[in-house]
């Protein structure tokens, strides 16, 4: 443990953190310090308190009992304006961003400066130094999820901070991306800078952190050097008992085409678009075919075709059952069988303001029959939305919460398992575990698994490697509108993933020449 | 022929600069994320109280002031029940309007009848005196060329200054807005008065220069117009004012026409400045990247500071 850089005074301290919410406690008591110098992991699932405790620190919310102290003096962060003043600054899980504005404006306004040239190089500057491209003057509802967290984490970084807090910051980037941000977050760290890191992606938290502070159920339940511990071991810590080890996918059986698309051509959907060219993909029944690729390649185009939110020029286009259905709208795509789960939970998958009933009543009414002569089934519906609740095991105070009140991993548990449980012939998913915890992420994934078996096909586009090696049969990637061959996901590696994001083919001699050497 | 047609553009300005006051004050608002529906019960407190204050001290200016300020004191009433209690920005708007008429009836009861001499106008040495440019751009009201520097300024603080980018951020996204530490409230509260004072103006305008005495309801669903305005304009101040000089010639042309007994029925005429309103704005709704950069997203949503 030589390169441990040595114990200094806590830069920041958080001593018996309370914070109560009518009919749960949050936080329970919590102690936390961070030094400069240092990368401190905030670990725990979903509703373990994680959000509530980093939004007390930049003065979001206020905490019912305990006290925050500063280089070793007692401060009242009373708003995120204070914690920005003292050094504190947050990337948030959720982006905070003004989406009429531009990326040049929406940083301007975070950092107290004005949009002029001078703030544009310094955007520049800094992007390019850290590696995250951004074009200062675009929109951000151009954006994708993706370049909408750079511009969160460039906002951080122009700030110069003592203490950066990033919440979850790796879920949509590259592994290439990944390394060049860690590359920058440890740079940071020799800088004097300390870094609280919520993730729930334990190799990260291994490869990168210094301590770790493990939260379940609102209380914290250890600390631990997150290099001493196998990520098993942290798992375990943090879910209260052992988690099975992930079982890579058995090759399965595939039967006959259930969903093609074919010379499919889709132009951009507005100036900063991606157009889909030549799209062609056909997944047989019990197949789970993964689209690896960068955000902002196409994904959010390809998904709002396939979709039925927008229409494909041509009937025969995309294809279900051997029926052509490219002119075909959503519900009519639903009712044959086509389910999809878009990427955005809030606004796009869910209404927020609904209930989950009447959530669930939007996408399942024909296929699980929750209309009676035309008019709501509330009964039919809440009965639907309690099964998915109890199978998914979404945390919620009932069918009644609305869905703007679930956590995230929460609301993604309910909006897979809403599409799942109307047994789709094709399940259409898109960042299924974006900011999902382990163990939610495991339970969507068997569920994915299941569906396969069952007969189903299911195409899982995601920017989640991992994600993507683990569970799916073929893998193909999506780069600037077109799509790459695809290969088994037993005979490619990572690495050749990667070269197909980047617009690349693998060589069928590498391919064959990798398999030989690994069997 | 060159009488007439001088005669006919000036009026086109008289019937415009009302609006173009109401519509650009609606219009900072609304960039802030309020929807104040209460335009015309606005414009109405600012014609009789500037009326009043014109009778009883002869003073022009003093009476833009009193106008200005009626505006204000209705506006404050708003956003005491929008922002600080939170009641619905549609309903409170919808009342305000109400309120304002039966408020104006009752103060300017004594007053109708009554007639101003109006505004002078500011002619300009030299210029004033040229042929027909000089009747036409030189010779105007204080409020007239007032109406130009209000749109250039309010372009160029939306734009170009910090606090219009505040504002505009407050408009879009409040929860953003609040987390990034912004006023939210405060930035609201000085929006909805700055469009009160611009209702209030334009009100003046009306019983002070465009029929220099006081009527009951004499704005005439001018408030309405501003509103539609806009969102003719897309929320933008250049397009707001051709929009405010296209309805107000369209709607004094049409006068025109009836006038030379055009053989088409005056209901239809009449109907003309709605319709083409009504035809742009579908125009515009295809554009939809230009809604999505410049309408602010959380119109009209009520803010809770602690959620």
């Amino acid at each position: 443990m030589m390169d441990t850089p040595t114990k200094t005074p806590a830069l920041v301290e958080m001593v018996g953190i309370s914070k109560a919410y009518p009919g749960c406690l949050a936080n329970d008591s919590i102690d936390i310090s961070l030094s400069a110098g240092r990368v401190h992991a905030l670990l725990g699932e979903n509703g373990a308190g994680k959000s509530t405790l980093v939004k007390i620190l930049y003065g979001l919310l206020a905490q019912d009992s305990g006290s925050i102290h500063w280089q070793g003096k007692p401060v009242d962060i009373s708003s995120p304006a204070v914690a920005r003043e003292l050094g504190i600054a947050m990337v948030f899980q959720h982006f905070s961003l003004f989406e009429s504005l531009s990326v040049l404006e929406n940083i301007a306004l975070g950092m107290d400066a004005d949009a002029d040239s001078d703030l544009r190089n310094k955007i520049i500057t800094v992007s390019t130094r850290y590696g995250l491209p951004l074009d200062p003057d675009r929109s951000v509802f151009t954006l994708s999820v993706g370049e909408r967290q750079r511009i969160e984490i460039v906002r951080c970084l122009l700030q110069n901070p003592k203490v950066l807090i990033m919440d979850e910051p790796t879920s949509v980037l590259t592994p290439l991306e990944v390394n060049e941000l860690f590359a920058t977050l440890s740079r940071l760290a020799e800088e004097g800078m300390a870094i609280l890191y919520i993730s729930h992606k334990l190799e990260e938290i291994r490869k990168l952190c210094h301590d770790a502070t493990i939260l379940r159920g609102g209380r914290k339940v250890a600390t631990a050097d997150p290099r001493e511990e196998t990520a098993q071991g942290l798992a375990a810590l943090m879910m209260g008992s052992d988690i099975p080890k992930a079982v890579l996918r058995e090759q399965s059986k595939t039967g006959k085409t259930l969903f093609s698309l074919s010379q499919l051509n889709y132009p951009a959907l507005d100036q900063n678009g991606i157009s889909l060219q030549g799209i062609n993909l056909s997944i047989s029944a019990g197949e789970i075919v993964g689209i690896a690729g960068v955000a902002g390649n196409g994904q959010d185009e390809l998904m709002q075709v396939i979709a039925g939110e927008v229409l494909a020029h041509l009937d025969d286009a995309i294809s279900l059952h051997d029926s052509a259905i490219g002119r075909q709208g959503a519900g009519e795509r639903r009712k044959r069988g086509l389910c999809c789960v878009p990427e955005e939970r809030l606004g796009h998958a869910a209404v927020p303001t609904l209930s989950l009933t009447e959530n669930v009543f939007l996408t399942a009414h024909h296929r699980k029959a929750l209309r009676i002569a035309g008019l709501v089934s509330y009964r039919r519906s809440r009965k639907f939305a309690n099964e998915i609740i109890q199978r998914f095991n979404v945390q919620c105070n009932g069918p009644a919460s609305l869905a703007g009140s679930l956590s995230g991993g929460n609301l993604q548990k309910f909006i897979v398992g809403r599409e799942i449980l109307q047994a789709p012939n094709v399940l259409v998913v898109s960042q299924p575990t974006w900011g999902v915890d382990a163990g939610a992420a495991r339970a969507i994934h068997d569920a994915l698994r299941t569906l396969a078996d069952e007969g189903a096909a299911v195409l899982l586009v995601s920017q989640d490697l991992d994600e993507l090696m683990q569970i799916s049969d073929r893998i193909g990637a999506l780069c600037a509108g077109r799509l790459s061959n695809f290969h088994q996901t037993s005979r490619v590696t990572v690495q050749q993933v990667g070269l197909l994001m980047g617009g690349e083919s693998i060589d069928r001699q590498a391919l064959n020449a990798d398999s030989g050497a690994d069997a | 022929m060159n009488e007439i047609l001088i005669l006919t553009i000036l009026t086109i300005i008289t019937a415009a600069t009302p609006l173009v006051y109401a519509a650009i004050g609606e219009l900072v608002v609304e960039r802030a994320g309020v929807l104040n529906l209460g335009v015309e019960g606005m414009m109405l407190a600012g014609a009789v109280c500037s009326f009043a204050t014109a009778h009883h001290t002869g003073s022009g200016m003093a009476a833009i002031v009193a106008g200005m300020l009626a505006g204000m004191l209705m506006a404050l009433l708003f956003a005491f029940l929008t922002l600080s209690l939170q009641s619905s920005q549609v309903a409170t708007g919808l009342a305000l309007t109400i309120f304002g008429v039966g408020l104006s009836a009752l103060i300017g009861q004594s007053l109708v009848g009554i007639a101003f001499e109006g505004l002078p106008s500011l002619n300009i040495p030299m210029l004033s005196n040229l042929p027909v440019v000089g009747q036409l751009l030189f010779s105007h009201d204080i409020l007239v060329y007032g109406s130009f520097v209000l749109v250039a300024a309010v372009a160029w603080f939306l734009n170009r200054t910090r606090a219009g980018l505040v504002l505009r951020s407050v408009g879009d996204s409040h929860d953003a807005a609040h987390a990034l530490g912004l006023k939210v409230i405060r930035v609201r509260y000085c929006a909805t008065l700055f469009g009160g004072a611009c209702a209030g103006i334009g009100g003046s305008y009306l019983s002070l220069v465009y029929t220099p005495m006081w009527g009951e309801n004499m704005s005439a669903g001018r408030g309405w117009i501003a509103l539609a305005l806009v969102v003719f304009a897309v929320w933008q101040p250049g397009r707001l004012l051709l929009g405010a000089y296209l309805f107000g010639g369209i709607s004094i042309l049409q006068l025109h026409a009836q006038a030379l007994g055009i053989n088409v029925p005056s209901q239809l005429m009449s109907m003309l400045p709605y319709v083409t309103t009504i035809l742009v704005l579908v125009l515009i709704s295809r554009n939809r990247g230009r809604i999505r950069r410049n309408a602010p997203a959380s119109i009209g949503q009520p803010f809770h500071p602690t959620t």
